[in-house]
């Protein structure tokens, strides 16, 4: 994974509320096997409207998405947090993220921010009257900073260290690999088992 | 103090506490399909890390495969693409895998249950968000990303911070025609598509208790359109004799320990849950959804909401996107809303029982003109069954299309879709935009419902059909 400490860039404002993960990357391109090539399949039902933020000239090369409510939604599928990945974006921000879509998010190293909606609602208000404004999610100071906002976020001490130094989940826990050889040693006879071996 | 059966089960499979970390849980179950494994494999290969456990792994197709002509080659590469994948990597790494044309082929949540390895007290995870159902038996099942589904091949444990826990107690007795997809549906309108975000949802209460383990199951796979990622039931005598001599339930000794150990699994009496909800079941109708999201929802009986009534600026922002895309005018009935098609299928309402239901409301009725049905057992074994029973025969005769197994026009990853600006009622979990084909309208209904609405051909429930001779024309849409 790759390291995230701190970002600066242009915003994309996305005033919708349950942007699910079926907006994020329709199902079709679920079929592709590989973690790459995403980019075009992002929000692209939307995309089809030249109207859409994504699509405006001003939104070209911006890195920090700012979005409603209950962002990622749905599915469990990693191929959304990709397919934002793949397009460009190093950060999103919401006042609330599905479960699911956080874990892959982190996993990944796309930073998923939890601020308050009166601070999603200032961020959107700058970055629509001024698309150069700049948005500093720095997670080092765990704090996002505007021009007039500065605002603190939490993440836990633990998904915040894996994330500044690109930790790989499976090398970590392979490292007590004993801890789990010894579970697995009492566990009961009676769990189920999918081969007899 | 007590503690939940959430935290009960939580506990039993903590492989290593320390402060400041995550636990490390132990998994009981991997279940893998095709679309969200193919990245996690690769991941194993550039490691050269073996599948830890193979004895707890088991894969199935389901996503993309076709439910007809499955005896020929898949039409489409890209979908047949990744089921050869599948099939590679299974032999490769040596996973159990029931390809198309197996008789335990089928979508990952209904296959597990039906051999018998979704038990009480276990845990499991899947790279789909609707693991949720296998919380039906007690058991701790959530979805996972693919991140972690290499995470569980390569270790067997995954490491998670703690949810809190919600109780969510249903009281009363569910009135006739009011099903468990009503149930969840009302729920979810209730508590909000984010209002179990960051819980575990226990359902409970007197409802709850009469309910099969198929109903429960229903309940159970909507936790995530709640927002929860796992929702459980207690297991009791029902979840027990579901169980009982199924392939690869306990026997003998192992039964008997198994038993008095899922005996245990209940919130003690003095247990503290994070949030509390009550549902009074008796109040309960027949629930559809109008919008895009599976909180926009209403009882049949209702028309469709005024965006300008909510005081929330960002639900009325989303109801008058939501009413855009359906098509639908606010204070319209909703009962008047025609449909083009109908599909009864899914992990939410895939099983017999649903298809039993279906089909005793469109057994000597027919689907009406203009109106396709679609039937899609949730496995090839629910399929057998249902032709065991001539239920292929009842809506064949009806005028609907027996379908084979998989998840089908759910998410349409396969060639059931709707087109643009078809509608359908669908039993399946997501009114998401464009989930069942691009610019497809949905409605999230039970499978009564389903089967009303396809004879009638608006919504409707069995109760509308008591003057089916003299059925009105609907005036909207």
């Amino acid at each position: 994974m790759e390291a995230f400490t701190t970002h600066t860039g242009r915003a994309v404002p996305l005033r919708r509320s349950n942007v699910d993960t079926d907006q994020i990357i329709p199902a079709h391109w679920l079929k592709k096997v590989t973690r790459d090539g995403f980019e075009d399949g992002l929000f692209e039902a939307w995309r089809k409207d030249s109207s859409f933020v994504l699509n405006r000239p001003e939104r070209q090369g911006a890195t920090v998405l700012v979005a409603g409510p209950d962002f990622g939604t749905g599915s469990s599928r990693e191929h959304a947090v990709w397919a934002l990945q793949n397009y460009g974006f190093k950060a999103v921000i919401s006042s609330r993220f599905a479960d699911i879509f956080r874990g892959n998010s982190l996993k990944n190293g796309l930073l998923t921010v939890v601020l308050e909606q009166k601070i999603v609602d200032a961020l959107w208000e700058l970055t629509e009257q001024d698309p150069e404004a700049e948005v500093t999610v720095d997670l080092e100071a765990r704090e996002v900073r505007a021009e007039g906002i500065t605002a603190a976020f939490e993440l836990d001490e633990n998904a915040r260290w894996r994330l500044l130094n690109g930790l790989d989940d499976i090398s970590i826990t392979l490292q007590n690999e004993s801890d789990i050889a010894a579970y697995e040693a009492k566990r009961p006879s009676y769990k189920p088992k999918t081969l007899h071996v | 103090m007590g503690r939940t059966l959430a935290e009960k089960v939580w506990d039993d499979h903590v492989v290593r506490r320390a402060e400041g970390e995550p636990d490390l849980l132990f998994i009981d179950l991997h279940l893998l399909h095709e679309v969200t494994s193919p990245q996690a494999f690769d991941g194993l290969r550039q490691a050269g890390r073996p599948v830890r456990r193979l004895d707890l792994t088991i894969a199935t197709e389901d996503h993309n495969t076709p439910t007809l002509d499955i005896d020929k080659p898949i039409a489409d590469p890209v979908s047949r693409a990744q089921l050869e994948t599948l099939r590679k990597n299974c032999a490769d790494f040596g996973v159990r895998l029931h390809s198309l044309g197996d008789v335990e082929q089928g979508v990952v949540h209904v296959v597990g249950p039906q051999l018998g390895l979704t038990q009480p007290g276990t845990t499991v995870v899947c790279g789909d968000s609707h693991t949720s159902t296998h919380g039906a038996f007690g058991a701790l099942a959530f979805g996972i990303g693919t991140s972690q589904v290499e995470h569980v091949l390569a270790t067997q444990t995954l490491p998670l911070a703690r949810p809190k826990t919600m109780a969510i107690t249903v009281d009363g007795e569910l009135p006739e025609g009011v099903t468990a997809k009503d149930l969840i549906l009302a729920i979810i309108a209730k508590i909000g598509t984010g209002g179990g975000q960051g819980y575990i949802l226990e359902y409970r209460g007197s409802a709850l208790e009469k309910l099969s383990m198929e109903a429960r199951m229903t309940i159970c796979n909507m936790s995530i359109e709640a927002g929860a990622r796992a929702g459980m039931i207690a297991p009791d005598e029902t979840t027990f004799a579901y169980l009982k001599g199924r392939a690869h339930a306990p026997e003998g000794e192992d039964w008997d320990a198994a038993v008095a150990y899922w005996k245990t699994l209940k919130s003690d009496d003095d247990a503290e849950f994070d949030e509390e909800v009550v549902i009074d079941a008796a109040s309960l109708s027949p629930f559809v959804t109008w919008g895009t999201n599976p909180g926009q929802g209403a009882p049949l009986s209702a028309s469709v909401p005024d965006p300008a009534s909510y005081e929330d600026a960002s639900e009325r922002l989303a109801a008058e996107k939501a009413l855009e895309y359906m098509g639908l005018a606010a204070g319209q009935p909703l009962r008047d809303i025609k449909v083009d098609t109908v599909f009864v299928g899914s992990c939410t309402n895939g099983r017999i029982e649903d298809l039993r239901a279906a089909a005793a409301i469109v057994g000597g009725r027919k689907v009406a003109d203009g109106v396709r049905m679609l039937v899609v057992p949730g496995s090839a074994r629910v399929g057998l069954q249902a032709v065991s029973e001539g239920l292929d025969v009842v809506f064949k005769e009806a005028g609907a299309e027996w379908r084979h197994a998989g998840c089908s026009m759910c998410l349409g990853m396969n060639p059931d879709q709707l087109a643009p600006g078809e509608r359908s009622a669908s039993t399946s979990n997501r009114n998401f935009e464009g989930r069942q084909g691009k610019g497809g309208r949905t409605h999230l209904v039970s499978p009564q419902v389903a089967a009303a609405t396809a004879v009638l051909g608006h919504l409707a429930s069995p109760a509308d059909l008591s003057d089916a001779s003299v059925a009105r024309t609907p005036a909207g849409v």
